[in-house]
């Protein structure tokens, strides 16, 4: 019989093992499932892990999971900083959406001005605007004593009142025959976060995503704010004791999340979705929670898991299209991933025992 | 000699990469105050979960009275007669004391019977307490009496008290000793856990000496000397601490008016505390737990902040610096509880190196930690403070109680620090590591730092002490010479015993 009894220490290879367990657990499992819904499961699972990379339409996903990794891993970074240190924003969707609207803002703001200094300013705007959506909790919080969770979580949907009303107002587009929405940025192209590369996906938001990991990494490896973000989420106590102000730490914390969301739904708007329009955010901010933990809150643990949850969205939609699998069934897969990455889990804290018959 | 009250034989009981118990064998004598000496980890609490139903042994056999006694849980242990007294109490601060007592018994007498049933033994124990009184407003020393209470309630053949004097003033052990004695005049065995060797020889008749799960020994404690049973707990000699004479030099640390309130809802708040410490002494701050210590490390350390004035280190103020300022300056502290508060359990030693040492020892340039130097540092204090540990890179957790609080305590004085406040130094330290500890004290003090020790170890306190003080209730008594101080005269300055008819000191 099996018996879980705990380690001693937690298993360093598990760590980074279970998220490669859960994953195939959850393709198995998630097999079982497209068999039981009466379609072939190894097709199914091609279609969601394989074409899209080395499929025969591969030159054009592949692009496509730089675009849709981006944003994820860049707002998963920023929350792993808070989740490090037991401060959760939850609200990182909000700032997106609020970034988006700032960054696009300034933009806007110029046309039809054509200058090197336009996109260099959004995205500070856009940086800026996630930052102060970020502080509101932040402030709350170490003021007034409130929730995080619940204060960033409910000004996701201020944010998206926000959203509607701008697209709807004040940056509706004039010359749009009162469609809501405004300018499409990729038409303006001091405006337009464009392929760096063409042909590959990689736009600002792709390396900036990847700056965001080096500097995490470096962040939490090296430097003493690191140290401090990782000893307030083992122990808040011993973080007091070792000098760190928990007050300053939620700013630092909640407003450097805000600031990455920010970004990432600056680069957005100003790249892929191109304008501010009412149903502009599709949900990264809460993806990426499970980016972040899914990459166990480690900056290239997140950058593969980004990877992965993006290669699931683009494979399920393929699944969802050629195979004809309904979308609820790729959401189940999907939310899978990530009750299997929990249940592993357990693994990294206790180990299973084969118990033989004892002998007397 | 008559049939024993409980015979055991042969237990073991082994965990995961630690055996617990191996092959103890004892008996239990009807009417016997019966002692279970040794170090911490050397399987005593392990030994009584089984004997109370908690823990069931892998091998070995318990016979209650000539019968096999095997108990599944403890409502079968409590059923054949077993009563225990935890060190950490099961009470519940919002109901009051006979409601507590309602909640651990099987058939619960309405509730007047039971008040009365309380008060009859109160009365005859010597333990007064009102069965009326709400948990949350008793000093630890009732509360042991509402658990102790719980017990008797139940005609208790025997009684098991895991530490039960180290939340007690000396004239509470006093009250809690009597008792004790009259309940072993009816018959009652006691097994008593405890670490205070001079107690167990004016209390037990017997004890077994466990070392690293094995009986090595048993003694008649009343003919053995304190010495001897610690040295057949650690199972080597060890030094004494030395002092060497020395005149004190100038004020260091000075506390003017110190007032805080509670820092939580069962915090306890300070009251107009005022102290100058010297360099080159060891204060001595005694107290039973719960009455301000927490937060008076808290405030000398930085973690709460004050008036400016109300804490001053060489006539500066500091009060409303943090820690890490304080520290900059040579005031350390180290507090009592080792793991979540002085270190992080799952850090490497390296990274709770640095969680002081960062600003005394420079292990950072421009933010960016130097995580050699730091590692140097931490395998110096491993080296310095002979840590039992297989390296540096474990986590804090990994390592035992003293060993960790050997790495504690070594952090803070390899930092040279010019004033060191510790908050319970030595507890539940074996002894030879406990007497190295005080030896580093002595030696910081020596060395010319002002030493404050938090401790309820009154033995450590006057051994090591210069002068000394208690905390009461968030007060701070006149301090006084250590020399020359009678227990006696030391337990009224704690309080004296709580809840009882006798004089107060007054402030």
């Amino acid at each position: 019989m099996f018996r879980i009894e705990k380690r001693p220490q937690p298993s360093r290879l598990w760590t980074y093992l279970t998220p490669l367990v859960a994953v195939v657990i959850t393709m198995i499992v998630g097999g079982a499932l497209f068999a039981a819904l009466g379609k072939n499961p190894v097709e199914a699972i091609r279609t969601i892990f394989w074409d899209p990379l080395f499929g025969e339409f591969s030159f054009y996903y592949r692009p496509q999971l730089l675009v849709k990794a981006a944003p994820l891993i860049l707002i998963a970074i920023g929350l792993s900083l808070g989740f490090r240190a037991g401060i959760w924003n939850i609200g990182a969707e909000g700032q997106y959406i609020i970034g988006a609207l700032t960054g696009a803002g300034v933009g806007l703001a110029f046309y039809p001005l054509e200058a090197a200094y336009i996109f260099p300013l959004m995205v500070l705007a856009g940086a800026l605007g996630g930052w102060a959506w970020g502080m509101i909790p932040a402030v709350l919080k170490t003021r007034f004593g409130t929730n995080e969770i619940l204060v960033s979580l409910m000004l996701v949907y201020v944010a998206e009142q926000l959203l509607a009303k701008m697209a709807l107002g004040l940056l509706r587009n004039p010359d749009g025959r009162g469609f809501p929405g405004s300018r499409n940025l990729q038409q303006y192209s001091s405006a337009h976060n464009a392929e760096i590369i063409a042909g590959t996906g990689v736009h600002w938001g792709v390396v900036a995503a990847l700056i965001a990991v080096i500097f995490a990494y470096i962040l939490f490896t090296r430097h003493v704010l690191g140290f401090h973000i990782r000893l307030t989420g083992q122990s808040p106590k011993a973080a007091r004791f070792a000098g760190v102000n928990p007050a300053r730490l939620a700013l630092i914390c909640l407003g450097l999340s805000g600031a990455l969301a920010g970004l990432a739904g600056m680069f957005e708007v100003s790249g892929p979705a191109g304008q501010i329009n009412i149903d502009f955010n599709v949900g990264y901010g809460f993806t990426a929670i499970i980016v972040a933990f899914l990459g166990r809150l480690h900056p290239v643990g997140i950058l593969l898991a980004g990877l992965l949850l993006a290669l699931t969205f683009i494979g399920g939609e393929n699944a969802e299209s050629n195979l004809g699998l309904p979308a609820a069934a790729i959401q189940m897969f999907q939310g899978m991933l990530l009750f299997f990455l929990l249940a592993v889990d357990v693994l990294t804290h206790y180990r299973l025992r084969w118990k033989s018959a004892e002998v007397a | 000699m008559t049939e024993p009250l409980l015979s055991i034989s042969g237990l073991t009981k082994a965990y995961p990469g630690v055996v617990a118990n191996d092959d103890v064998s004892f008996d239990i004598q009807t009417g016997e105050v019966h002692a279970l000496l040794g170090e911490n980890g050397a399987g005593k609490t392990t030994l009584v979960k089984m004997i109370y139903g908690l823990v069931k042994p892998d091998q070995g056999t318990m016979q209650m009275h000539g019968r096999p006694f095997a108990p599944n849980e403890p409502r079968a242990a409590r059923r054949a007669g077993v009563g225990m007294v935890f060190q950490h109490f099961s009470l519940f601060d919002a109901l009051s004391v006979a409601e507590n007592v309602a909640l651990g018994m099987e058939n619960t007498p309405p509730m007047r019977q039971l008040s009365s049933r309380i008060r009859d033994v109160s009365a005859t124990y010597g333990l007064p307490l009102d069965p009326g009184r709400t948990v949350g407003d008793l000093s630890a020393g009732e509360r042991q009496r509402v658990e102790i209470i719980r017990c008797l309630l139940q005609d208790p053949k025997l009684l098991i008290m895991d530490e039960p004097t180290s939340v007690l003033t000396p004239q509470e052990v006093d009250i809690l000793f009597e008792t004790l004695r009259k309940l072993t005049s009816e018959g009652v065995a006691i097994l008593y856990i405890s670490h205070k060797l001079e107690e167990i020889r004016r209390l037990c008749d017997q004890a077994t000496i466990l070392r690293h799960g094995r009986k090595v020994a048993t003694c008649v404690p009343s003919e053995t000397s304190a010495r001897e049973m610690a040295e057949l707990m650690v199972g080597s000699s060890f030094a004494n601490p030395k002092r060497t004479d020395h005149l004190p030099g100038d004020v260091v640390l000075e506390l003017k008016n110190l007032s805080l309130p509670a820092p939580s809802a069962f915090g306890i708040s300070l009251k107009n505390i005022n102290l100058s410490l010297h360099a080159g002494e060891i204060l001595g701050l005694a107290g039973v737990a719960g009455n301000g210590q927490d937060e008076l490390l808290a405030a000398l350390s930085g973690e709460i902040r004050t008036r400016p004035d109300a804490v001053s280190f060489q006539g500066t103020p500091i009060g409303h610096k943090g820690p890490t300022a304080r520290r900059a300056l040579g005031v350390l502290a180290a507090p009592e509880e080792r793991l979540g508060h002085a270190a992080a359990p799952d850090m490497s030693l390296t990274e709770n190196a640095a969680l002081t040492a960062i600003t005394r020892e420079n292990l950072q340039s421009g933010g960016f930690l130097n995580w050699s130097a730091t590692r140097e540092f931490a395998q110096s204090i491993v080296l310095k403070f002979d840590v039992r540990t297989p390296g540096v890179e474990v986590t804090a957790s990994a390592l035992s109680g003293g060993n960790l609080q050997k790495f504690v305590i070594g952090r803070e004085v390899l930092q040279r620090p010019v004033v060191f406040v510790v908050n319970q130094p030595t507890w539940g330290v074996d002894a030879a590591a406990a007497a190295a500890i005080r030896q580093a004290l002595l030696d910081l003090a020596a060395k010319g730092a002002g030493v404050i020790c938090i401790s309820q170890d009154l033995d450590e306190l006057l051994e090591i002490s210069d002068r000394f003080a208690a905390l009461n209730e968030g007060r701070m008594s006149g301090i006084r010479p250590a020399q020359g101080l009678s227990v006696e005269e030391i337990g009224l300055m704690m309080g004296g015993a709580h809840g009882m008819e006798v004089a107060h000191v007054s402030d």
